[in-house]
């Protein structure tokens, strides 16, 4: 397909999409804003560690960061400067995350990542409950859901963006052949410790975001919801059900899922931790390499048949 | 106070040590990053709970029960679940993604079944709970109890790793996989034993704490990351490293609480977690081989 062909499908893609909240009763619009969010929070998840093959699971830390910053400067000042803050706050997080972990083998990363969302829960709710003395905050900022949604949308248009421009970028040169081989990377004088810093912030950048736009959707919020691993998890094993060596892979992984979800919280509440689960482990164990991958595959051995 | 933290400081770091000992072991030998470590850990607490509240058995019997229990399990773990992904993994750093990825979804399975289980409450029992005094400082009798057995299973596996013909197999695959076959070495045999003695060490490791500790079907996760911590200080495969930095962080964690702030002791951990990756990433002991 043309390249102008592509642009302009997308742009009436986006322009469907768009007018979502024109017709959609409640709940519907809050489908569509769950499945957006997903959307940004998994294609930004792919953006670092799909290339770079860094698992990350943190995605929560930078919702969170961004969540929470929303609940404690809501009504003090204009919505365009939180957002700004929240960013400058996930990308300082990232940027210090990144700098002492990335310089090292893979698994460090894994580790600190793992526990980095509590560590930053631990520290509010101290900070909360020993210097502002308040735990839990009400969000009253005049946003309604079509709002969110809107919000959303224009963000998932920018993480893809980035992605497409990154992909074509010297940058994206260079982190291809980090995923591919590291020690090659380092050989052939890419500095691997900035391109894989740069990309993680990016990446934590447009998860921060998200949880900012995403934070109205609570009225009332406190660390314990703005910080919970089931997020991080969610994310995780939607990139890899829909694929991860494409930037496009986690929307065919974020669909499924988050109707799947839907459909076991309402139906086994109280087993739906063990079934997501189990359906993780069957992802990992069956189909490694995403949906998006399991097609290329047959498709490229149909090729060769032929 | 200050022996107050000190004594405390050792039992906790005494806990930490033993099941990060059980982590280098699954990590440096079996080569399986796993991170539902600690929900294994607090199952066996669950089972001696549910042992001595329901059919009045003494923790420290219990342990004869959950631990073979636990290593039976990991071995089946090993080699039903994990195994396949070691056949399929083209290098050492693809196995590592790979049983991240599966632990992770374990570690979901098993905190799911205890949730249901026993919901979210924090549970205790009370064993052995009269003071003791040492040196002016009261502890309770059964955290003395606990780090005693910490120190005989300890003990007991360093013995059994340098001394015996089996362990010497061991120490082998954690130092080169490759060369092991050369010397009639059966690594998948070796890796899955390192494992299942792993998963052993961290039952005992749940057993000892629930003695004293109160616990709840979430505390897993806390558990997994501090003797990830633990090994890594220690330098990755390094029981002696495990030992020293289980207890830094055990008395740092006490000190922190006790002369800080309580809600603290996690920002501490990292801290500590922190330093040692810019300062040291080989770990305290280790040697830069990675």
């Amino acid at each position: 397909m043309k390249p102008a062909f592509l642009l302009a499908a997308s742009a009436i893609a986006v322009a469907i999409l768009a007018t979502v909240p024109l017709y959609a009763n409640g709940y519907e619009l809050s489908l569509a804003i769950t499945l957006m969010n997903y959307t940004v929070l998994a294609t930004a998840w792919t953006l670092f560690s799909g290339p770079t093959r860094y698992v990350s699971l943190a995605t929560v830390a930078f919702f969170g960061i961004g969540a929470y910053t929303v609940a404690v400067l809501a009504e003090r000042m204009a919505w365009p400067w939180i957002l700004l803050i929240a960013l400058a706050v996930g990308v300082a997080v990232a940027l210090i995350v990144g700098l002492s972990t990335l310089r090292l083998s893979g698994v460090y990363f894994v580790i600190f990542t793992f526990g980095l969302a509590e560590l930053i829960r631990q520290i509010v709710t101290w900070y909360e409950v020993n210097v502002t003395r308040t735990l839990g905050r009400y969000i009253f900022v005049g946003i309604d859901p079509a709002d969110i949604y809107w919000q959303l949308l224009g963000l998932a248009v920018l993480v893809f963006a980035a992605g497409i421009l990154i992909r074509r970028s010297r940058l994206g040169l260079a982190l291809r052949v980090i995923g591919d081989d590291e020690t090659v990377a380092r050989h052939i004088g890419i500095n691997t410790t900035i391109a894989k810093v740069a990309l993680f912030a990016l990446s934590a950048a447009f998860m921060t975001l998200c949880g900012a736009v995403m934070a109205p959707r609570w009225t009332y919020i406190d660390p314990a919801i703005a910080f919970s691993p089931v997020v991080s998890f969610q994310v995780l094993i939607m990139a890899l059900l829909g694929g991860v060596h494409r930037l496009y892979g986690p929307l065919f992984g974020v669909v499924p899922l988050v109707l799947l979800f839907e459909f076991l919280l309402a139906r086994f509440p109280n087993h739906f931790s063990i079934l997501v689960g189990l359906a993780f482990m069957l992802i990992v164990y069956a189909i490694p390499q995403g949906i998006v991958g399991f097609v290329e595959r047959i498709l490229r051995r149909r090729g060769d048949a032929a | 106070m200050f022996v107050a933290a000190v004594t405390s400081g050792l039992v906790l770091g005494g806990m930490y040590a033993l099941i990060a000992m059980g982590l280098t072991l699954q990590y440096g030998v079996a080569r399986i990053m796993n991170l539902a470590h600690g929900e294994l850990m607090i199952a066996a607490a669950f089972a001696a709970l549910w042992l001595f509240s329901s059919a009045a058995v003494n923790p420290l019997l219990g342990l004869l029960l959950v631990v073979p229990a636990a290593f039976a399990i990991s071995w089946a773990i090993y080699r039903l679940l994990l195994t396949p992904l070691v056949r399929r993994a083209p290098n050492r750093d693809a196995l590592e993604v790979d049983s991240i990825l599966a632990t992770f979804g374990m570690l979901f399975v098993i905190q799911g079944v205890m949730l249901v289980m026993f919901g979210g409450a924090y549970y205790s029992y009370s064993f052995l709970a009269f003071p003791v005094t040492i040196a002016g400082a009261t502890v309770a009798a059964n955290r003395l109890l606990a780090l005693a057995f910490a120190a005989v299973i300890g003990l007991g596996l360093y013995l059994y790793l340098t001394r015996t013909r089996l362990g010497t197999a061991v120490r082998a695959v954690a130092v080169d996989p490759n060369s092991a076959p050369l010397v009639a070495i059966d690594v998948r045999a070796t890796a899955a034993l390192a494992f299942a003695f792993g998963g052993a060490l961290v039952a005992a490791g749940g057993v000892l704490v629930s003695m004293f500790l109160t616990f709840n079907a979430n505390i897993g996760v806390v558990f997994t990351m501090k003797a990830l911590i633990v090994v890594i200080m220690g330098g990755v495969g390094n029981l002696l490293g495990c030992l020293l930095a289980g207890l830094i962080l055990g008395l740092a964690e006490t000190f922190v609480a006790t002369f800080v702030d309580p809600g603290l002791t996690l920002a501490t951990t990292y801290a500590l977690f922190l330093i040692i990756l810019l300062v040291r990433p080989q770990g305290l002991f280790g040697t830069a081989s990675r």
